[in-house]
């Protein structure tokens, strides 16, 4: 902004926007916050009264909150794992020239288009199925007893599942980038006599790095809120195998009807993702300048 | 040891021929200009020979080793490109030492002929920044330490100096030259800047349409141009070339006078016209001579005191003796 004039001009035109945005994320925050510190529960509402730190404690002192937490990191750890060396691995494949191209890549992003609870369901009626689904075909096929995905493996399941759905967004994302790579820069190194391998370790992922500190970030942020997929396929379950953050919170607020104690979940949560979002912006955010 | 033969190499992009089989050798140390207009298939030879295409037909030869189906990376060639293509990642160290590490060269040697290339091309400040922090010729003198480096039989050039401005490009012309002087190594450069081809060359390689119209040294092709396109390629500024009744009288399709060889007066002479533009350059003036029925302007190269302006009438002289005559397929006749 030029003048004195313009800039307060121009903090007066952004203010609404600013302020609607603080509305809408403080209230919430507040009452999260004033809840957690009440003994307020939805089948005794009338008996509400002040708790302290009470919520807290008694999240603290759950044995299925550490559960949750590992199972959160784990999931968001495994799906990004598998959506990022998979998105690589796509993309680099799909970025060559090859017959039916466009309907090549229409199919590689068409999972991003199917909504969570629909995907989880047509995986867990239709793939992983012990005894109709595609797995179980494909196992009778070789012999082999089909195993039954969401009992002996829940965690394992979810995270194919959501990195199933995430992989069109990272394949996406890195193979704009990789587009963009130049072509001469890869003939001088071959030149150079880089073999396949360096060339891709020295040119194209340092190249890629920027494009990878998105999918990682943004995918960070959804993944930590994980849910639909839980609910519609194993419910948290066997015991608390498949629970996460999200999922603990949502058991706590709808099946027990404990407001205070899910109020009290949510602000750890919170705090949680605040701490990670902390650490992924020092570790990967010098990427993004 | 740097000497290249191309026998019968032919290029093809399906139907398209981009260079029909051609012949050519290159000697050992030799200083070897590709020049032609853009599209005349000169990049793509240089690129042939660095084995960053296929050949369709024929054969390449290095050092008298049949290379036709080596990758880039075994032919000992080493390439400077039109964008530089430098590592942006990298420190101009590594990407000097980049070729080195994948010929897994010892790193005190790597050290060694690092800091020899950084000195030899005025690097040495630089070696720790990032090839984005550096100026256009700067990273061109990278990218040609990169190639030193590596010390190859031959250095192949595809358009160095295009991306720099002209102060600069008749600096990294010289710098270049004097490159060559020292090292002895083969050299082949491509550009479709006659100045430069000129100034740099030991041998010229005239290209049109995929075709070599004429292989020769800077003067040969000033002194006896093969063809009108040649004629009309070399020498700057560019060669009048008449037709018709003017040229009949010297028993040719096509004649040629370049600008230097035509006299002018303000009295009288052969060829009547009027001045359009004169350049003055200190040095030399330019004039575009117009109305002289014969061509639509005939380019003048006269001294620099010649004080003559947009309009005035002129009279001009071609030196008869060093009138070029073509006949009708454009082929010289002596």
């Amino acid at each position: 902004m030029a003048t004195r004039q313009t800039a307060s001009l121009a903090r007066l035109m952004r203010a609404p926007a600013i302020i609607l945005l603080l509305i809408w994320m403080l209230i919430p925050l507040g009452m999260t916050l004033y809840y957690s510190f009440l003994n307020y529960n939805l089948l005794n509402p009338a008996n509400t009264s002040w708790a302290g730190w009470f919520n807290y404690q008694y999240f603290y002192t759950d044995p299925a909150f550490f559960e949750a937490i590992w199972n959160t990191i784990v999931l968001v750890m495994g799906v990004l794992l598998i959506t990022v060396c998979g998105g690589i691995a796509i993309a680099m494949l799909i970025d060559k020239p090859i017959f039916g191209q466009g309907i090549v890549r229409i199919l590689v992003i068409s999972p991003f288009f199917v909504m969570p609870p629909v995907a989880a369901l047509i995986w867990k009626n239709m793939i992983m199925h012990p005894s109709y689904g595609v797995f179980a075909d494909i196992a009778k096929f070789f012999g082999a007893s089909p195993v039954d995905w969401f009992a002996t493996y829940p965690l394992l399941s979810i995270i194919i599942i959501v990195a199933w759905q995430w992989l069109p967004f990272a394949t996406l994302i890195l193979l704009t980038s990789l587009q963009s790579l130049d072509g001469e820069q890869m003939e001088a190194a071959e030149m150079d006599g880089a073999p396949a391998i360096s060339r891709f370790i020295y040119l194209t992922l340092p190249h890629m790095a920027r494009a990878i500190t998105v999918v990682v970030l943004i995918q960070t942020i959804f993944l930590l809120g994980i849910y639909a997929e839980i609910l519609v396929t194993t419910n948290g379950g066997p015991g608390y195998a498949s629970t996460n953050l999200t999922f603990l919170i949502y058991r706590a607020a709808r099946l027990n009807f404990d407001i205070g104690g899910a109020a009290a979940g949510g602000i750890i949560a919170v705090i949680l993702a605040n701490f990670v979002a902390i650490f992924l912006m020092r570790a990967v955010g010098k990427n993004l300048d | 040891m740097g000497r290249i033969t191309l026998e019968g190499v032919a290029k093809r992009f399906g139907d398209v021929e981009v260079i029909p089989p051609l012949n050519l050798d290159i000697e050992d140390g030799e200083f070897v200009v590709f020049v032609g207009p853009s599209g005349c298939g000169k990049s793509t030879l240089l690129r042939l020979i660095a084995g960053l295409e296929d050949v369709s037909d024929g054969r390449i030869l290095i050092d008298g080793q049949d290379a036709t189906d080596e990758s880039p990376a075994k032919r000992g060639l080493a390439m400077v490109f039109q964008s530089y293509a430098l590592y942006p990642h990298m420190s101009v160290r590594k990407n000097i030492a980049f070729p080195m590490k994948m010929a897994k060269v010892p790193q005190d040697e790597q050290n060694r002929r690092i800091d020899a290339a950084a000195k030899a091309l005025n690097l040495t400040d630089y070696l720790e920044r990032r090839p984005g922090q550096l100026s256009g010729g700067q990273r061109q003198r990278v990218a040609i330490g990169r190639a030193i480096v590596r010390e190859p039989s031959a250095f192949l050039f595809d358009e160095p100096l295009s991306n720099l401005d002209a102060a600069l490009r008749v600096g990294m012309r010289l710098e270049i030259s004097e490159l060559h002087n020292r090292l002895e190594t083969t050299m082949i450069y491509v550009t479709h800047d006659q100045v430069e081809a000129m100034t740099m060359a030991d041998k010229i390689v005239v290209l049109h349409a995929g075709r070599i119209e004429q292989v020769g040294s800077p003067l040969e092709l000033y002194l006896r141009p093969k063809n009108a396109f040649v004629a009309g390629f070399i020498g700057s500024p560019k060669m009048n070339l008449f037709s018709g009744e003017t040229a009949a009288e010297y028993g040719a399709a096509t004649i040629g006078v370049r600008p230097e060889h035509i006299g002018v007066s303000t009295e009288g002479g052969k060829w009547k016209g009027r001045v359009g533009v004169s350049e003055h350059l200190g040095s030399d003036t330019f004039l575009y001579v117009e109305d002289t029925g014969l061509a639509e302007t005939i380019t003048v190269r006269s001294d620099g005191e010649v004080r003559l302006r947009h309009g005035d009438t002129v009279w001009l002289t071609p030196n008869e003796d060093k009138i070029h005559k073509f006949d009708q397929s454009g082929d010289r006749i002596d």
